[in-house]
């Protein structure tokens, strides 16, 4: 009595958490989406008297110290003596307003639109995570990014598992020298370590082509990479569903293979598949990142996260622009969502299979 | 036959493998290292002919391979266009670097993790099992990358060590003991760096595998005999919850390799990572595949590592 009611509070917990995780989730992902809405600027948009521009503040009282409930900003003026150094001109204030007019963008990638979240009157200028080098709001380019470095992730995520489940399926299910092949390749490619076979496959691509057919060849690599170990997994389960007593039961009726395998094999897999995603996007969202940091997957002015973060490779920028860390937040911010999601998704798993 | 040497002979197995699998994805390739040198107009396509035929980079594939595989033998791994030398005399180095970076961050891993994650496994649901999941969650979303920024930044906003390369420029005339702390000193960052990517997997697997043999019943039977506690812990739970820890050694090898290449870039140890980066950039064919080669070769003696250490420490293993 007492442990089955422990039970059931264990296992509605896990279900609270894999909802929470999934809202959260949903929340960022809608955030990349729409993120142009979002973002106060462009993110190719160049502002070359504003390099490395502090993040802006945002005030509530005044210099006379009276309270504001709508917060403002003061404008960014270079100080006369430093480079790239700034203070905040207090000599006006600019309230941040709702649903200002802007440049020009596409919600979602889809209606034209100018209206933006937030925003200040020019003069003014509003760095939520700072400026670059050139100018360019990161806050805008963490969005716009995120799209690059995201998408990257789940469709590579997506090659993965469906190299993955056709190749774990084919192999569970016809086995002998089939099976055997299979898994002998799946373990070479889990015996590579992951990053290294991922800039040999690079290095043998070609280096200077346009960024969509990066974008594209990133994917494909990234994603052609990583099917061992989904594959595995796959068969693991097609094996053992194979030989269940219904499976057998419905050959005795007459199904065939592709029966067989739509109705009663491939729904077992689902559970490992979910988990497998929850696991790989994170891992390729770093991957990306990682291959555009080191100058081998997406380069400027497109923004992806990699690339951002790849300013962090210059001495001087590491030193003194802690805000160029930002994208480096986003990137964690995203990783501990998918890896609450899939501890959820595998403590689901263990509790049906048990 | 010996299950060491059905291991020995299986790793040389993927071995081989992977080096086909290296050709064959370089045969994929639509270009090569001189395809640069073609644009050169001072160059005459005769020579970038004579060149390609030189390197054997006409020959099929197969011919390509077989020459690979002799120069192998003879020691040579191959040769770089860029460098103009045998891959092997480059190699030799680099992985030795990455090698001492590995081994260092592995020991250090494994010698924080085992006993720390015994202890919260001995005292589940307590505050410190609880800060140390939570950290280790935090922690294991934190990309390496991200890492080895966050602490070069610390590291050169403070001037508490040296950053970059994995030796002062003075190293040369410096003493023995000299020698060895200015190398230390360079080897904290990066080793830290892996210790604290590394170290929230390995703390949960033996959490994991120890909470799970403390329930079994002969320890429940030690424990009435009066064994103290850190004998059950260690002599009684630890080696029944070895199993495990031992293949998590042998798999985690990959993982600590790729996050070493990285770390070797971004804090500039010069190891395989650099190499491997600066020959992908410039397409050097064979001193790719040798650095493919040798990180395979650190993966696959991780696992005979593993392997034989399983033998050592679980007779059941050995009865097969």
């Amino acid at each position: 009595m007492k442990t089955g009611k422990m039970m059931t509070s264990k296992t509605m917990t896990n279900k609270a958490k894999t909802r929470a995780a999934a809202m959260v989730l949903v929340l960022l992902h809608g955030i990349i989406v729409f993120g142009g809405f979002i973002a106060p600027g462009e993110p190719a948009s160049q502002n070359r008297d504003f390099p490395f521009v502090p993040p802006t503040r945002l005030h509530f009282v005044d210099a006379q110290g009276h309270f504001h409930l709508r917060p403002f900003v003061y404008q960014s003026v270079s100080r006369p003596e430093g480079l790239y150094e700034y203070e905040e001109s207090r000599d006006q204030e600019y309230p941040i307003h709702l649903f200002v007019e802007g440049p020009k963008y596409k919600i979602a990638g889809l209606f034209l639109s100018s209206i933006h979240l937030f925003g200040v009157e020019a003069p003014a200028q509003i760095f939520l995570a700072g400026s670059d080098n050139y100018g360019r709001d990161q806050f805008s380019r963490i969005l716009y990014g995120g799209r690059i470095s995201l998408g990257a992730g789940l469709l590579a995520t997506g090659i993965s598992l469906s190299l993955g489940l056709l190749l774990g399926t084919i192999s569970g299910f016809y086995g002998r020298w089939v099976d055997e092949s299979v898994m002998r390749i799946a373990e070479l490619f889990l015996v590579l370590p992951w990053l290294y076979l991922l800039l040999a496959v690079r290095a043998f691509l070609p280096l200077h082509i346009s960024p969509v057919q990066t974008f594209f060849l990133l994917i494909a690599v990234i994603g052609s990479v990583g099917w061992a170990r989904p594959a595995r997994l796959v068969r693991g389960v097609v094996l053992s569903a194979r030989t269940r007593k219904y499976v057998l039961a419905s050959r005795g009726f007459g199904a065939s293979d592709s029966y067989v395998l739509r109705r009663h094999v491939l729904p077992h897999t689902y559970g490992v598949l979910l988990t497998q995603a929850a696991l790989l996007v994170p891992q390729y969202v770093i991957a990306e990142v990682t291959l555009s940091f080191l100058g081998l997957g997406l380069s400027e002015p497109l923004p992806s996260w990699g690339n951002l973060l790849a300013n962090l490779q210059q001495y001087n920028v590491l030193v003194s622009y802690w805000w160029m860390f930002a994208p480096a937040m986003a990137l964690v911010v995203f990783s501990l969502g998918y890896l609450a999601l899939a501890d959820a998704f595998h403590k689901r798993l263990q509790s049906v299979t048990v | 036959m010996n299950y060491l040497t059905r291991r020995l002979i299986h790793g040389i197995m993927l071995l081989i493998g992977a080096s086909i699998l290296c050709f064959l994805f370089a045969d994929f390739a639509p270009g090569s290292f001189f395809d640069e040198i073609k644009l050169n107009p001072q160059i005459s396509p005769e020579t970038v002919a004579a060149l390609r035929s030189r390197y054997g980079l006409d020959q099929p594939m197969p011919v390509r391979y077989v020459r690979w595989a002799k120069s192998v033998f003879r020691g040579e791994w191959g040769y770089s266009f860029a460098y103009n030398a045998p891959v092997r005399s480059l190699l030799a180095v680099r992985a030795g670097n990455t090698l001492l970076l590995t081994g260092v961050a592995t020991f250090l891993a494994w010698l924080i993790a085992v006993p720390w994650g015994i202890w919260i496994a001995a005292h589940p649901g307590r505050g410190i099992d609880r800060l140390s999941m939570g950290s280790t969650s935090v922690l294991l979303s934190v990309p390496e990358l991200v890492l080895a920024l966050g602490l070069l930044y610390l590291v050169v906003r403070t001037h508490a060590l040296p950053v970059g390369g994995m030796v002062s420029l003075r190293f040369d005339q410096l003493g023995r003991w000299s020698k060895i702390r200015d190398l230390a000193t360079h080897l904290v960052i990066p080793v830290t760096t892996l210790v604290l990517a590394n170290l929230p997997i390995i703390l949960r697997h033996v959490r994991s595998s120890m909470m799970e043999v403390l329930k079994a019943p002969f320890i429940q039977a030690a424990r009435g005999h009066g064994i103290s506690k850190a004998s059950l812990l260690f002599h009684y739970a630890l080696p029944a919850a070895a199993n495990p820890l031992i293949s998590l050694f042998g798999f985690s090898m990959g993982g600590l390799l790729s996050g070493s290449l990285l770390v070797e870039v971004v804090t500039g140890w010069p190891g395989l990572g650099p190499l491997l980066l600066e020959a992908t950039m410039s397409r050097d064919l064979y001193v790719v595949v040798g650095v493919v080669m040798s990180s395979t070769l650190f993966m696959i003696l991780g696992n005979l590592l593993a392997d034989a250490m399983l033998l050592a420490a679980d007779p059941r293993v050995r009865m097969q």
